[in-house]
């Protein structure tokens, strides 16, 4: 506790760890700034040599907004719970985006950074972690977006909605924080896995196409039956996008099974954690 | 207090055979594994028949601000020790103590993003080697100008040519101030200037008082940079000794027997094709391969290789350094102009160039013989710093009536006159 966090212990021992490793956070910090320029590498990569560049982040889930609005809204008739489907839909492509993203990307950051792990030591969770704050900035610019679309269904409103300035729009953070420890979570297991199973980069865009339809991004959550919301709720995106329709557009109240969905998610975070560090000693030899 | 930068017990590392390094598992390889050994309880699959020791056993200790040479045939666990010290792989048994900050050059340009530009990447990269920002911003110029392509510092690095990427890479890994830092194979990379400046910037970490590990092929870098050197074989250390002693050693042990030095296949790079080297020998005056040879007499070096196609303006040579590693001389064997422009083509064929080391011209000692292939700033074909090493008796020397070591690497026998001008 006396140690000085700036610099490393004056005598470091190296053995082979067993058992369950703690959670290295002292050296997390340490390497603090390594983790915000992972995050700008991610971002400057992703945006080189486009003409848009940056834009990307706000025409991404906007174009998404317009064909899931055409498709499922126009065509299927899927219904907003009598909100204006545009901006219901955006509030959960919105933090469905980032997971997804994220997921994508951060599943198989250890494999595409393995000439870092083979070479170089630094806390190996680093490098998920970047790419999804690399997802949460898209996340921040994309909400601009959202901000706009409140504006104008503020200024016209529809003939049974107005959008309103709540107390409930002070828990976005929390529901934001929801969003994270999932997005950390589920990606902290599924690039661990791929170090070792490469099948996992195959499987991981089935998995986010399959889990956008069991979370209620086109559709509401009041189209799922009461007995089955709480089995619903294990997935914790559901208790995500209800949270962020509740505090923005005013939806009822996400209820009891956020709790569910809280829980699921902080049990994946943990396990997670424990599992990418039981791993993280192979990694360099794995992969 | 002690005084050690590292201490290194008992380690060893175990490799499963074919997973290391480069395979992965599948899932379904995994769950029919598990099956078996969950149906087929026969005693022998808990057995781990596939697994190799890259280490075993090694302990030995490196004072604070020591130079130590880390030397071995490929495979040899050198690398493997590397990683574990500088904590990118764990070690499966024994353990290391490490007081200070380690830095490593494992490969410089780690982390480096081709899309990214130069000045970029080295933010990056210092940041990955674990510089902190206000470091980096300011070394930022001296960094540049050491690697040269202050003009390019805005372009990306998939723009660069291998030299200018390199020596970017390098300048960003070269200005880290670990105590402790960790080199492998760097220099093996990069034209002649830019491993003199490599060499340059090593010696000042090491004159700095600061512990520097070095692994390296190259034995005349060796030689230079360190004074004791530990000589890994198959994952055991099989020797620690001051640096002449212990290349002598590695020298001994490898497949440099009675003055002869051949190349297997499997020692000549791609890039060295067209040309294969096939041997390189050391003969007396009557024309025996010998490992020993007296000043008195004349040497006879002998390089035999092939050419699969033609060479236009090859010259194949040998470099002579004493085993503190200086330099003696160069010398090719088209030195000669006339012989140059009848050979500036060289045909395909089984070719042998031999060279006279006059008698009377080196100092007693043990040499080391590198042999280079290249055509003059169009290609190196072929490059071997460690050839082959061999002993000059002094026996019958000029000057050989005073018991005195002689200073020097050469002991010419110079045409003395004396002459009594007092009259």
């Amino acid at each position: 506790m006396s140690q000085s966090t700036l610099t490393p212990p004056p005598v470091l021992l190296i053995r082979p760890t067993r058992g369950l490793a703690a959670l290295n956070l002292r050296d997390l910090w340490v390497y603090r700034e390594l983790i915000y320029f992972m995050t700008w590498r991610d971002l400057l990569v992703r945006y080189k040599q486009t003409v848009l560049g940056i834009l990307w982040a706000v025409l991404q889930p906007v174009l998404q907004m317009v064909v899931f609005t055409l498709l499922f809204n126009k065509m299927a008739g899927l219904s907003a719970e009598g909100f204006p489907y545009p901006i219901f839909n955006f509030t959960a492509v919105l933090p469905w985006n980032l997971f997804a993203h994220a997921l994508n990307v951060a599943g198989r950051s250890l494999v595409t950074n393995r000439n870092m792990l083979t070479k170089i030591y630094f806390p190996r969770v680093i490098i998920p972690l970047a790419s999804i704050l690399a997802s949460v900035v898209d996340f921040l610019i994309g909400s601009v977006v959202l901000v706009a679309l409140m504006i104008y269904y503020h200024l016209q409103p529809t003939a049974h909605y107005t959008i309103q300035i709540t107390p409930a729009m002070l828990t976005l953070p929390l529901f934001f924080l929801l969003a994270f420890v999932s997005t950390l979570g589920v990606s902290l297991w599924l690039s661990a896995l791929n170090v070792i199973y490469r099948d996992v980069g195959h499987v991981i865009p089935f998995l986010t196409q399959i889990w956008m339809f069991i979370t209620p991004v086109v559709y509401s959550s009041r189209e799922v039956s009461a007995q089955w919301r709480v089995i619903y709720a294990l997935n914790p995106m559901v208790g995500v996008v209800d949270g962020f329709r509740w505090a923005i557009l005013g939806t009822q109240p996400p209820g009891d099974t956020v709790w569910v969905s809280a829980i699921v998610a902080l049990v994946v975070l943990i396990t997670g954690l424990f599992y990418f560090r039981r791993m993280e000693r192979g990694f360099a030899d794995e992969i | 207090m002690s005084d050690y930068a590292i201490r290194v017990e008992n380690i060893g590392k175990q490799y499963k055979i074919g997973l290391a390094p480069n395979r992965y598992r599948t899932l379904s390889e995994t769950l029919t594994q598990t099956l078996r050994s969950t149906f087929n309880l026969h005693p022998s699959n808990f057995q781990h028949p596939n697994r190799i020791w890259a280490l075993k056993d090694v302990s030995f200790d490196v004072r604070q601000g020591q130079v130590l040479g880390i030397i071995g045939r490929n495979g040899a666990g050198k690398s493997t020790l590397l990683k574990i010290l500088s904590r990118v792989t764990e070690p499966t048994e024994g353990q290391a103590e490490i007081r200070g900050r380690v830095g490593s050059l494992l490969e410089v340009g780690t982390g480096f993003h081709p899309e990214l530009t130069g000045r970029e990447n080295i933010y990056l990269n210092g940041a990955i080697l674990g510089m902190k920002r206000t470091e980096i911003e300011r070394k930022f110029d001296e960094m540049v100008a050491f690697s040269e392509v202050e003009q390019f510092i805005d372009t990306p690095v998939k723009r660069y040519s291998s030299g200018m990427y390199l020596r970017l890479a390098f300048a960003v890994a070269a200005h880290l101030e670990p105590e402790i830092l960790v080199v492998d194979e760097v220099l093996a990379v990069g034209d002649a200037e830019f491993q003199r400046k490599c060499l340059g910037k090593m010696s000042d970490v090491a004159q700095q008082g600061r512990t520097v590990l070095f692994v390296s092929h190259n034995m005349s870098a060796i030689l230079r940079l360190t004074e004791e050197t530990i000589v890994l074989e198959h994952g055991k250390l099989a020797f620690r000794a001051p640096t002449p002693q212990a290349i002598d050693y590695y020298m001994a042990a490898g497949f440099s027997q009675e003055g002869t030095r051949t190349w297997r296949d499997d020692e000549i790079p791609l890039e060295a094709a067209p040309f294969r080297p096939a041997a390189l020998r050391v003969r007396d005056p009557n024309g025996r391969t010998v490992d020993s040879l007296r000043s008195t007499d004349s040497i006879t070096v002998e390089i035999e290789y092939t050419l699969e196609a033609p060479i236009t303006g090859l010259r194949v040579g040998i470099y002579l350094l004493t085993m503190r590693g200086e330099y003696v001389f160069t010398s090719f064997d088209t030195d000669d102009p006339a012989l140059f422009e009848q050979f500036s083509v060289r045909q395909p064929g089984r070719y042998v160039s031999r060279g006279v080391i006059p008698a009377n011209l080196l100092n007693e000692g043990r040499y080391l013989l590198a042999v280079n292939a290249s055509s003059f700033r169009v290609k190196r074909f072929f490059q071997d710093e460690q050839a082959l090493a061999f002993t000059v008796d002094g026996t019958g020397a000029p000057g050989k009536h005073w018991p005195e070591p002689r200073l020097g690497p050469v002991r010419p026998a110079l045409d003395w006159k004396i002459e009594n001008v007092s009259k």
